[in-house]
């Protein structure tokens, strides 16, 4: 087992390193760090000297290294349009983009579940059938265009729901702006989680399904039942709760494609979250903000990736013998 | 050999499958169209002296206020929306189509090296492939363009947007192939005939490209068709977040884009008629690669 986690540890060490390589090797090749500090109206000797004194004269691997040390104190460099650490940007666009990733959590949670459970149970009932068609469909239709399929019968339509931004907001903690507690910020919060929801439910009703389905072949579901268990007891306790492990760590693994889709989805209900304002860093050719957002999404998503690795190690040992070889 | 097509199993089995048959003809209509679009759309986008911006945001032909001259109305810039999509969709078709070619290439020669030689190097490929894999496609692709059009600044990317989007979604989805072809590899390199081109002294090369590559090709084949379908979207989710075609030459997912800014002042036909387009591309190819891989692999079906 210590052999196991010391290996993922050290992968993910080497995969964030080789990140921070690609990010920073990006970061060298555009825009000139003196320019931005001084302006025209300097000489060049002072340019060398300054050049000399920031250290921008040392070999790249010691530019590297010194970039390395920075981030891991959380310095990620400045951004050039808002003129103010890159990291403390990127932390105040969090509450959107984590707001409406839980309350798309949510709406997967409470659809893929029954679903999931039923389309395994009857798996050539017409209801099952039909979920499984639509889930087809769906995982064809970009989540782009069933947003703007969304926004053009809500709100330019039907005038219902706020196409874009978050509307009111309330500080719940400093730096906090939630939209969950307001009427209006609820209301504009519907049509992008639902956007998101449209991809990410169908994945999860397929692999609630599958496990499902696998849970129920089992030796003790059939002596649950053969002892006379009530069905939805058998069902619920017995057969669900074993498949929850493995729907939650590959669930875990979807983290990657939840990470873009909402890239797409802030773009589109232009909602003020880490995703769009990648995008507009992109655009803004702000470099130093773009590298951060790689570096910072990159490092969420490793150790997430890892964690979930390690706790699936501790539950099957098969997956350190594999891991192993 | 047409008689002997006809006779086979193959087509049996495609024409008794009338989502397959359907799905492949409007398949076959889409890329004859979007192919042949300088000779069957009416006008050519491409030429700005036929562009008449006062012939912007026209609508559709059932619409009051529409144009004859344009069938399915027309764009912010006066383009006739139907010339505009077949010619987009033939640059979507074709970065769809170079990617999946350029991933088939890398993954198919990793994982035919890796499986057959074995050791650290490949460990060290799968791993790579595996990480790469666990960040989603999705995400390695825009974290490529992100890269690409900050490495090479924005006039250089649009200048290559072809060639460039097919080098970032071809490497960022060559893990797929790699890990199907190693894992028929392993399975194809202990069987009598591997040992027995090894008895005669054929050399490791030969026997990988020439022995082992033929007998793994139909999963190859099964994620081929899904392989295009998820290139195409990938290229119109770079092209909708503005890290792919420029507006001048447009795939789907750029017109897109630019049709989503005029959606609020009614012309929903900017951007809905690429985005039907798309998905009905899409869904073709899926339901053609499902019905493909059901009848390659009968044992899935049940599962």
């Amino acid at each position: 087992m210590f052999a196991f986690i010391t290996r993922r540890v050290l992968q993910a060490v080497i995969v964030m390193l080789i990140i921070s390589l690609l990010g920073f090797a990006i970061k060298q090749s555009v825009g000139d760090p003196v320019r931005e500090i001084t302006g025209i109206s300097v000489s060049a000797e002072e340019r060398e000297r300054l050049r000399e004194e920031l250290g921008l004269n040392d070999p790249f691997l010691i530019q590297w290294i010194r970039f390395l040390g920075k981030a891991v104190h959380g310095d990620l460099g400045n951004s050039f349009y808002f003129k103010r650490p890159a990291f403390d940007v990127i932390l105040s666009k969090a509450p959107a983009t984590l707001e409406l990733v839980i309350a798309t959590a949510i709406l997967v949670i409470l659809f893929s579940v029954p679903i999931g459970i039923y389309a395994a149970v009857h798996p050539n009932a017409w209801p099952a059938r039909f979920f499984m068609g639509v889930s087809i469909v769906g995982v064809s239709i970009p989540v782009f265009l069933t947003a703007i399929l969304l926004i053009y019968i809500f709100s330019v339509t039907l005038g219902w729901l706020p196409s874009f931004g978050r509307g009111e907001l309330v500080e719940i903690f400093p730096g906090w702006q939630s939209g969950f507690f307001t009427i209006d910020g609820l209301a504009h919060l519907v049509m992008p989680s639902a956007a998101l929801t449209s991809i990410m439910l169908p994945l999860f009703i397929r692999l609630i399904r599958a496990e499902m389905k696998e849970a129920l072949e089992t030796e003790y579901v059939k002596f649950a039942r053969a002892k006379g268990i009530h069905p939805s007891r058998v069902l619920l306790l017995h057969a669900f709760k074993n498949t929850l492990l493995p729907v939650i760590t590959v669930g875990g693994v979807q983290l990657g494609i939840l990470i873009a889709f909402t890239i797409l989805t802030e773009t589109v209900f232009q909602w003020k979250g880490m995703g769009s304002m990648f995008i507009e860093s992109i655009e803004r050719a702000d470099t130093s903000l773009t590298v951060a957002y790689m570096v910072f999404v990159g490092f969420i998503f490793v150790v997430v990736n890892t964690v979930v690795d390690i706790i699936y190690g501790f539950v099957n040992p098969m997956v350190r013998v594999a891991g192993g070889k | 050999m047409l008689k002997k097509f006809l006779d086979s199993f193959f087509f049996y089995s495609f024409i008794r499958d009338p989502v397959a048959v359907g799905s492949f003809l409007i398949l076959a209509i889409l890329f004859i169209t979007g192919f042949g679009a300088p000779v069957v759309a009416p006008h050519n986008p491409y030429d700005t002296t036929t562009i008449d911006i006062m012939d912007s945001e026209l609508p559709p032909f059932w619409i009051s206020g529409s144009d004859e001259r344009f069938l399915l109305g027309t764009d912010s810039q006066g383009r006739d929306m139907l010339s505009t999509m077949l010619y987009g969709m033939r640059v979507s078709i074709l970065i769809g189509l170079g990617a999946v070619a350029l991933q088939a290439l890398l993954g198919i020669t990793i994982g035919l090296i890796a499986g057959y030689k074995g050791g650290r190097f490949e460990a060290f490929l799968m791993r790579i492939a595996d990480v790469q894999l666990s960040f989603s496609t999705y995400m390695v692709a825009i974290f490529f363009g992100a890269l690409f059009q900050a490495a090479f600044g924005m006039g250089l990317y649009e200048d290559f947007a072809i060639p460039m989007l097919i080098a970032i979604i071809g490497f960022a989805e060559w893990p797929q192939y790699a890990r199907t072809v190693r894992a028929s590899v392993l399975g194809e390199k202990k069987k009598e005939y591997v040992e027995a081109a090894r008895v005669i002294g054929l050399p490791s090369t030969r026997i990988m490209w020439r022995e082992i590559l033929p007998n793994t090709l139909t999963p190859v084949l099964v994620i081929s068709t899904v392989q295009v379908a998820n290139a195409i979207m990938s290229e119109a989710a770079l092209s909708f977040i503005g890290l792919g075609m420029p507006i001048t030459r447009p795939s789907l997912g750029s017109l897109i884009n630019v049709g989503f800014d005029y959606i609020f002042s009614g012309s929903w036909w900017i951007t809905l008629f690429p985005g039907i387009v798309l998905v009905i591309l899409i869904l073709s190819i899926n339901l053609l690669g499902d019905w493909l891989r059901d009848f390659l692999n009968p044992k899935l079906y049940k599962g």
